[in-house]
């Protein structure tokens, strides 16, 4: 960016000094975002290890403000103390932990394994289905995605209770896949459409069919960007608040659910809460932390043609 | 069929005896016909026609599951390698059609029902009198004139998206930490932020927030006025999704053809010049999508305003989806809260295909 060839004209200081104050407003810039996105996430973590005058006081960084206690995390039963003992309150939150694993990894595989099929069909062969041809087809897909969940949510309730699925993991594994298949076929649809079509037609005449092809050829190219397209999914199923709230009472209640339903009962209770909440967003930073190359390129995928 | 269309062409020299095509048209209709029988079993049953039955449905979901299965089989079994074919696309279209099209021919007829869950009547079937409640209901029509607020707010989480696309697409050191960085409020699920921030960081007593405005001399007051309040839920929802455009605008901004923005450097354009005449005509494409998608996301708004303001002061923060939630939460009204839910979805398709319509007559014309 420094294009001062002579560092000693007046002309080339004034570049300088330019350059440096680009320099400076963008890194400022930079850092003043930075604070706006992690201090919420700080500012939970180390409350769930305040106790009552620490947050009164409004005491912020540890070990200098205050010195941190694990009240919070035993109110959920993880602790150093806690941790060897058997503890109801860690059961139940271990419980609504493994609910939602459970949901949005199974939710997530199911929308790969269709969404990719059928983003593999619909790049590849050309459909008649009555009326319907490959465009149509792929925006019937696409348009699932404006379809609010509230206009789902109420006939679902009803025709689960009569299908005995309310309250059940099953129920909301189909839900979450329905909810994130659209999203799964624009990415892998993007996906499929930049390998090369001779590579497939080399399978089919060395001896292989379409799946065989498929699956022993495409997939193991296509592979990041259905990391990529999981990640996504896992992101938003371990998320999804509204379905949960409606469709599950006791057996089936995601950690989402969980957090809401203690946020108006605690008062100044307010480690326990953060801890709570911290517990519900660990995994996903973690995630993020190790895997934001996937997560970019899937949301990337749609954005550049 | 014809396979002119294919991309991938296969030819195949497909000869299946009557014998075997026969055998796929059995299976499904079979099956069909187990389904169809096992539901008129059911319904004889719980319309008191028959002494014994299943305890629920579930039996015919099972057979339902069957005759999907069946169907997909059979398209091989019939078809052959064009139904091979179809059997790429076969299982997510019925998977959508089922769980799609049913529920929504159900709502329609429960959203012209009375509904209530609380009531031991069942669904009585009341023309059109959701229809005249919905009109006279002041918070329907609130909840959908915030809905045209959150909706404009998109703008401005536009133009902070990219700006921040903008700062990492610049030479800068660490950007795959401040990359991280910024994707991370799009992690967190919308509960634990309203927690985080909307319940702990803005509460008016002890939350940090309030402190610094405290210092300041102000009096800390985030969800009292109907304004305020829903500006907070707009920056909240911002917060958690203006990584999500960013990271869109930052993709487009790499896919950038280097040589024209040196081109336009070397004519001697100045930063805002070749941003204003080259980078962001370049990136109107992307731009729209990303904007488009987030619209789509923003009409969904929910979790945020449940969690937090209930729709409160006054409904002034009401989305429609939150107004919903609430009518059939406190109120059972499953009919009504239905129909509600339908008139929104008409909306939306409306809005969402005039929105489609209007972006590619404009991109159509030069800029």
């Amino acid at each position: 960016m420094n294009n001062a060839i002579f560092k000693d004209h007046d002309a080339d200081r004034r570049a300088k000094t330019k350059w440096w104050a680009s320099r400076i407003a963008i890194y400022s810039a930079l850092l003043i975002w930075t604070v706006v996105c992690l201090f919420p996430i700080f500012w939970t973590i180390t409350t769930s290890f305040k106790l009552a005058p620490d947050v009164m006081k409004g005491n912020l960084i540890p070990w200098v403000d205050f010195t941190p206690r694990w009240k919070g995390w035993e109110s959920i039963g993880i602790s150093p103390r806690l941790i060897g003992e058997i503890s109801t309150v860690r059961e139940e939150f271990l419980k609504r932990f493994w609910n939602s694993t459970i949901i949005a990894i199974s939710a997530s595989i199911l929308a790969v394994v269709l969404g990719s099929l059928a983003a593999y069909g619909l790049s590849r062969f050309s459909y008649k289905f009555g009326f319907m041809r490959n465009s149509d087809i792929s925006f019937f897909f696409l348009s699932q995605m404006i379809l609010p969940p509230v206009v789902l949510a109420l006939p679902f309730l009803v025709l689960y209770k009569s299908l005995g699925l309310l309250d059940s993991r099953v129920g909301l594994i189909l839900l979450y896949t329905l909810m994130v298949l659209p999203i799964v076929i624009w990415i892998m649809r993007d996906q499929f459409q930049g390998i090369p079509v001779e590579l497939e037609e080399a399978a089919l005449v060395d001896g292989l069919g379409i799946w065989g092809s498929f699956f022993q050829i495409v997939l193991p190219i296509a592979l990041p960007g259905m990391v990529a397209a999981f990640i996504l999914s896992l992101v938003l199923c371990w998320n999804e608040y509204f379905f949960a709230a409606l469709l599950t009472a006791t057996n089936a209640t995601t950690l989402p659910v969980m957090v809401a339903s203690q946020t108006g009962s605690q008062g100044i209770n307010w480690w326990s809460m953060a801890a709570l909440s911290s517990a519900a967003i660990l995994p996903l930073i973690i995630v993020a932390i190790f895997l934001e190359k996937y997560i970019i390129k899937g949301m990337a995928a749609g954005a550049v043609k | 069929m014809s396979t002119d269309g294919d991309l991938l062409h296969t030819v195949t020299a497909d000869d299946i005896s009557n014998n075997r095509k026969r055998l796929g048209k059995l299976m499904v209709w079979g099956t069909a016909g187990l389904c169809a029988g096992m539901a008129l079993w059911q319904l004889a049953y719980e319309t008191g026609h028959i002494g014994n039955g299943f305890d629920n449905w579930r039996p015919i979901l099972y057979a339902y599951v069957l005759w999907a299965t069946a169907l997909c089989a059979a398209q091989v079994i019939v078809n052959g390698e064009k139904g091979k074919r179809t059997l790429f696309v076969l299982p997510a279209a019925l998977f959508v059609i089922s769980l799609v099209v049913f529920p929504l021919l159900f709502a329609l007829y429960i959203s012209f029902t009375d509904w209530n869950l609380a009531s031991p009547n069942g669904p009585q079937p009341n023309g059109w009198d959701n229809m005249r409640e919905m009109w006279n209901d002041q918070f329907y029509w609130n909840a959908l004139k915030n809905m045209v607020y959150y909706v404009l707010a998109v703008s401005v989480e536009y133009v902070i998206a990219f700006g921040l696309a903008l700062l990492l697409n610049a030479q800068i050191r660490a950007r795959k930490f401040f990359r991280v960085v910024f994707l991370l409020p799009l992690m967190l699920s919308p509960v634990a932020v309203s927690w985080m921030i909307g319940k702990s960081m803005l509460e008016v007593r002890f939350g940090p927030v309030s402190r610094v405005i405290r210092e300041f001399g102000g009096e800390p007051s985030f969800f009292g006025s109907p304004e305020i309040a829903r500006f907070m839920i707009m920056a909240m929802d911002a917060w958690t999704f203006i990584p999500f455009m960013m990271i869109m605008l930052l993709a487009g901004l790499q896919a950038l053809p280097r040589e024209v923005i040196e081109a336009s450097k070397v004519d001697g354009a100045t930063g805002w010049q070749s941003f204003k005449e080259v980078i962001f005509p370049l990136m109107l494409p992307v731009s729209v999508t990303a904007i488009v998608i987030r619209i789509i996301f923003k009409l969904k708004l929910a979790d945020v305003i449940i969690n937090v303001t209930s729709g409160g002061p006054g409904g002034a923060t009401d989305s429609v989806t939150s107004f919903i939630f609430r009518e059939y939460r406190d109120r059972s009204n499953v009919g009504y809260g239905t129909l509600l839910a339908m008139v929104y979805l008409v909306l939306i398709v409306i809005f969402v295909t005039l929105l489609l319509k209007l972006v590619s007559r404009w991109m159509e014309r030069p800029a």
